[in-house]
């Protein structure tokens, strides 16, 4: 990603005629090459028309808008909007059309030969999922709710643009295909690395689509614009704090790995090991639990002083299964989640050959959190001495 | 046969509802749809049956040893081929003076700027129709003058509403989504028109003027009250010499016809309907 503005609002007003409060007041914006930035915010706090003015589908009352430092708030609106994708959500597939028609329709207007439009269509179906044969021909009543945003999000990139709007594009679909949608739609975007401006109520979504975050507030303004793991490490008011809503501390641990955390020496023994060798680790380990290994290096069970008490015969018995183990890009969330189902209320780490790495805790994880929290925090005070 | 048609909207499916996103959807023909397609072939069987009824009634009147009145009106090619032609050729140019000048005026009454006034516009049409037909010609001469000229304009005006309502209620009734959609990419106004609305709006129109040409056909018959010609003189004289049979002819005629182009408009209307709906 590069540090330069693809798109940039300055002092971006909407103000309707009759009204006296503007819709949306004097917005100032960023949005970087190749970004994801997510609008986010309560219904009627006019994100959606925020959205809409920057390919003007509703006309600003005042200030400008620059696509890679061009001046278009006086350009002529159709040919603009033919450089921006958009989706919305009610995907809005003409009927009468067949899906490749419907993918060409930009191409079409920008006078592309009938072969380059074919070919792009199949190019496209393939690129969302859905097998050009299959697909090119059908009309939009034989597509399911899924299949047709599908084909929303391939039509939108018809042409190529750099820059994609997307109003809440998978906001009227089933939550598993929501998700698997989204998913799909962040792997194409490693690959693509367009620009998008991408509208939702869903702090949720939000959170999983954005490389930043733009949470708005009435009238659209801005109350905080940030990456997603500084916002849910620091809310920097209560509005924000509200809207982020409980659980933001949790989620925040999605953004870290296993990886980053420095695990201390843990207590493990061998299967041969002998009681007396396990509570001796265990006493200078100052643990209630340790870990079986097998003679891999694996990890096996977690015995507590009672079940090591009989010696190695019945270490296979004894105490429980370590269940499910962390890898190194594993997130801390994966962490906290196999914690509370862990008998010991830890989670083993295993490296690459699935050897025995360290353990993480609670405490690890507090730890983690604290530092986001103390980062994010330094982060805003710089912010406000410079 | 109504000249306001219900849309039926191919909606996504509802929210909410799991769906399996890959498997292709099932379209099923609805209840409706069998019914429409199959009185396609039972309207052309009663239509043809009527026909050989009126043929039938028309070859038993014993012409020869008629009443010369009953004779003189009846005769073929002296008096009902050319009425016929008289009266199609009123109902063809109204017809089409109608579409010409209502979808046009329907079309301009639904873009945005000229939105407000449309229904004072509605109104003054619907003023046309509620307006006796008879009156309608009779106000026609004091302008235009007898003649079939007069009967012509008339008529269309007289027809004008249902194509002219059904223009607005068809563009009216297109997908807001699908226009924002088609304004998002870069159509121009006049794209958004014509590839998406009048498209869209067709079955629509279709069925207005369908009911405008069977409308006319009809109306065409009074088209004699005024010299316009055509299958009303037939009508007229049966009624006014008391002559039946001579009524039933000409009336059956005018039946048969506008039943034909009925048909032909419920053809057209299931075969210009765009695929994909």
């Amino acid at each position: 990603m590069t540090s330069k503005a693809k798109i940039h609002l300055d002092r971006v007003a909407k103000t309707y005629p009759g009204s006296k409060v503007p819709a949306v007041d004097e917005l100032t914006l960023d949005i970087l090459e190749g970004e994801i930035l997510v609008l986010v915010g309560p219904s009627g706090c006019g994100k959606s028309t925020t959205l809409r003015l920057i390919n003007r589908m509703i006309e600003p009352s005042g200030g400008r808008i620059m696509l890679d430092g061009e001046d278009v708030t006086k350009a002529n609106p159709d040919k603009l909007r033919r450089r921006i994708g958009y989706v919305i959500q009610q995907i809005g597939l003409f009927p009468h059309q067949t899906i490749a028609q419907n993918i060409g329709t930009v191409p079409k207007m920008l006078g592309w030969d009938k072969k380059k439009i074919a070919a792009r269509a199949d190019e496209l179906l393939a690129t969302v999922g859905l097998d050009p044969e299959q697909y090119r021909d059908r009309f939009p009543k034989e597509l399911s709710g899924g299949q047709a945003q599908r084909v929303g999000v391939a039509r939108a990139l018809g042409a190529d643009p750099d820059i994609m709007l997307m109003d809440e594009p998978f906001g009227a679909i089933d939550p598993i295909t929501r998700d698997r949608l989204q998913n799909e739609f962040l792997r194409l975007q490693e690959e693509l690395h367009k620009t998008i401006v991408f509208v939702t109520h869903d702090i949720d979504e939000a959170i999983k689509m954005g490389d930043r975050i733009a949470i708005l507030g009435e009238r659209s303004t801005i109350r905080q614009y940030d990456t997603p793991e500084r916002i849910l490490a620091y809310p920097v008011d209560d509005f924000v704090n509200d809207f982020i809503g409980t659980g933001s501390t949790i989620k925040g641990l999605n953004f870290q790995q296993v990886s980053s955390l420095t695990l201390p020496d843990y207590p493990a023994i061998r299967p041969e090991d002998s009681a007396d060798v396990a509570r001796g680790k265990l006493d200078a380990a100052g643990e209630e639990w340790l870990v079986l290994l097998d003679d891999a290096g694996h990890p096996q069970r977690w015995l507590s002083t009672d079940d090591v008490a009989a010696g190695p015969s019945t270490y296979g018995e004894k105490g429980e299964e370590v269940g499910d183990t962390l890898n190194q890009d594993d997130t801390l969330f994966t962490a906290l989640e196999h914690m509370v189902q862990s008998a010991a209320g830890k989670s083993c780490v295993v490296d690459e050959s699935g050897r025995f790495a360290g353990v993480v805790e609670m405490a690890h994880l507090n730890k983690a959190i604290r530092r986001a929290q103390y980062e994010a925090q330094r982060h805003y005070e710089e912010m406000e001495r410079a | 046969m109504s000249d306001t048609q219900t849309l039926e909207r191919d909606d996504a499916p509802a929210a909410g509802v799991p769906e399996p996103d890959d498997a292709p959807k099932r379209v099923r023909r609805s209840p409706g749809e069998v019914i429409n397609s199959l009185s396609l072939v039972i309207a052309p069987v009663l239509i043809a049956g009527l026909g050989v009824l009126v043929f039938v009634y028309y070859r038993s009147l014993d012409l020869e040893n008629a009443p010369t009145q009953q004779r003189s009106a009846l005769d073929w090619s002296d008096r009902l081929q050319p009425q016929i032609t008289q009266h199609l050729t009123i109902a063809f140019w109204s017809s089409l003076l109608t579409i010409v000048i209502a979808i046009p005026i329907g079309v301009m009454l639904t873009r945005p700027g000229l939105r407000k006034i449309a229904p004072g516009v509605l109104a003054v049409a619907n003023s046309g129709q509620a307006l006796p037909a008879y009156g309608l010609l009779v106000i026609g001469i004091t302008v235009g003058g007898q003649g079939q000229r007069t009967a012509i304009v008339a008529l269309a005006i007289y027809a004008l509403l249902p194509v002219l309502r059904n223009t607005m209620v068809g563009l009216e009734g297109v997908d807001r989504n699908l226009l924002e959609a088609g304004k998002g990419m870069g159509m121009t106004r006049l794209q958004v028109l014509g590839r998406i609305e009048l498209p869209l709006a067709v079955p629509v129109i279709i069925a207005g003027v369908r009911t405008a040409v069977v409308l006319t056909i009809g109306m065409a018959a009074l088209a004699a009250l005024i010299g316009g010609g055509g299958l009303g003189i037939t009508i007229f004289s049966g009624i006014k010499l008391n002559q039946t049979p001579v009524l039933l002819i000409g009336a059956a005629i005018v039946i048969l016809i506008a039943l034909v182009f009925d048909y032909a408009g419920a053809l057209a209307e299931r075969f210009l309907k765009p695929r994909g709906l």
